[in-house]
């Protein structure tokens, strides 16, 4: 059996892991176009706010390939996937057969039509080591940069997070009018807002640039005009589907798949951020692109292409995206009745629906968090537990007896 | 592979397990040094009830989905121990929110800190379950 896997990130990862764990003899080639070593990408900021080194950000250790008997081919790029020949096709016209391939492609940057946006020359996204780069060379060392950010969600305010201490000033626009909205409701996005205001950064909300007057100078659609030295376009991320869609797979914004990562064309599986995923909390289907995900995705990928049998069928959003010292773990959906707690330092909120835990959002206050999340992904019947008891701290004490005995008594 | 299980009718709630866990990880030779007038990050944590104590550590689960969920590789499975490589660590928590029994908790340095089974440390082998005044920590295969 031959495996092509194209991507190197963390679906990639989870699918060579899923094949090896199945056939450990099989050839696997895994083809990227990012040059690097596999690395966890969402460490770009880390190693731009000094957390992380380049070395510590292998996503695997350093001889992860040769141990999984997988042949990289780095800094090439598929152009093609032909399915009659069963085979891929690289940039060069170089062709590589395959039984079973895995797209675990990701996203780009999607970059909305701004009148001048070509004429800025210190402009970079924020997706890859590259990106990340290039930012740290933009900034210099002297911290006399005043820096643009165009998008207050995940990778914008990461961004922020990571070159606050770098920067002279660091301003962010959205056009949303509120920070985070696709992680926090409104309480936490004015909660986290007044933080990162405490610490310097600066928000201008409901307005987006409507053009670049010159290189180093926008103009809004208030009005408002913003000098800056260096811009970061951090609007939001586009699926990768070309590859898929060319070869008739479904696509609706990200490519369709089963919950065993295959798509509707013979021996064509997907996973990670290029695809769409049924959200149990939510109860729909939609694009989730986050790590956990993307790994379980690709692991379930793998080990159906090796001939085992995995099912991925627990997706939702979460995220833990704390930021320069406060921290906060969200999960699920916030459609349902509400538990609030609210101080000074903390925000907590818990959302049921149907006698089901089914989002929460922590702020400050983290600690055991994970407790609240089973809950979502086991979809557990609330009166089945003391949930007066678990809603003021997740805990295990809230499980029936017999239950937790359970729980403790074997590995998950 | 040999584990730490807790049978729930036997725990005092003493807590002593924390402070033997916090120890043992301290990398110190005297406990009192170690732990005193100190705010302690044990490894294990006791809950108490009304008719009922427990300890919770890491259940070094076979499918863990700490691991599968870290962002930059820092926790990974040697031997069956669900290992934390803190120097990989970035601290962005989420295996905290990913861990379905609340084993993994902060530390004092930024970086999170899990049960090893006292692979790492001096000792070796579980220091809960040595200094259980009660048995109610064991370490074994099942």
């Amino acid at each position: 059996m031959k495996y092509v896997v194209i991507g190197n990130a963390t679906a990639a990862i989870g699918t060579v892991e899923g094949i090896r764990s199945v056939d450990q003899e099989g050839e696997i080639v895994l083809i990227s176009s990012e040059p690097h070593f596999t690395y966890g990408r969402p460490l770009i900021s880390y190693l731009l706010l000094g957390k992380t080194t380049e070395d510590n950000m292998k996503y695997r250790p350093g001889d992860f390939y040769e141990a999984n008997k997988v042949t990289t081919m780095l800094g090439r790029t598929v152009t093609k996937i032909d399915t009659d020949a069963k085979q891929v096709v690289l940039e060069n016209g170089e062709t590589v057969s395959y039984d079973k391939v895995a797209i675990c492609t990701g996203s780009r940057p999607f970059v909305p039509p701004m009148e001048g946006l070509d004429t800025v020359e210190d402009q970079t996204s924020f997706m890859t080591m590259d990106d990340a780069h290039r930012l740290a060379d933009l900034l210099g060392d002297k911290k006399d940069k005043n820096v643009l950010i165009i998008g207050a969600g995940l990778i914008g305010l990461k961004c922020a997070e990571g070159i606050l201490h770098l920067s002279k000033s660091l301003t962010i626009i959205d056009m949303a009018p509120r920070i985070l909205p696709n992680v926090l409701d409104e309480y936490g996005s004015s909660f986290l807002q007044k933080y990162l205001e405490d610490l310097g950064m600066k928000f201008y909300l409901s307005d987006s640039v409507a053009k670049f007057a010159t290189p180093h100078h926008a103009v809004c659609k208030s009005g408002l005009e913003l000098d800056f030295d260096v811009l970061v376009v951090a609007v939001g991320v586009r699926p990768n589907t070309q590859l898929a869609e060319e070869i008739g797979c479904e696509v609706n914004r990200g490519i369709l798949v089963n919950n065993r990562s295959q798509t509707n064309v013979d021996d064509v599986y997907a996973a990670g951020d290029c695809t769409v995923s049924h959200d149990i909390a939510a109860g729909v289907d939609r694009i989730l692109a986050i790590l956990p995900n993307a790994y379980q995705q690709g692991e379930a990928a793998g080990i159906n292409m090796a001939g085992g049998d995995a099912v991925f069928d627990s997706a939702f959003p979460m995220n833990a995206s704390g930021f320069l010292g406060l921290h906060m773990i969200t999960a699920g959906s916030y459609d349902g009745e509400a538990y609030i707690t609210r101080t000074e330092e903390v925000y907590k909120k818990l959302v049921v629906r149907d006698n089901k835990l089914v989002g929460f959002i922590l702020i400050g206050d983290v600690d055991r968090g994970g407790i609240y999340t089973s809950l979502i992904r086991d979809q557990v019947p609330l009166d089945t537990i003391n949930f007066d008891l678990i809603r003021e701290h997740p805990q295990l004490m809230a499980f029936a007896r017999s239950e937790r005995a359970k729980k403790l008594a074997q590995p998950h | 592979m040999k584990r730490v299980y807790v049978p729930q009718k036997w725990c005092l709630g003493c807590h002593l397990c924390e402070y033997n866990c916090a120890f043992a990880n301290s990398g110190m030779t005297d406990m009192v040094k170690a732990l005193k007038d100190r705010e302690i990050f044990p490894r294990i944590r006791v809950e108490e009830g009304d008719s009922i104590n427990f300890a919770v550590s890491c259940r070094h689960c076979d499918n863990p989905l700490c691991v599968k969920g870290c962002i930059s590789g820092a926790l990974s499975i040697e031997n069956g121990v669900i290992s934390i490589d803190s120097n990989k660590c970035v601290g962005c928590f989420t295996c905290v929110l990913s861990c379905p029994y609340g084993c993994i908790s902060t530390s004092e340095s930024g970086a999170v800190q899990k049960c090893e089974l006292c692979t790492k440390n001096a000792d070796g082998t579980p220091q809960c379950v040595a200094g259980c005044p009660n048995n109610a920590i064991v370490f074994e295969e099942r």
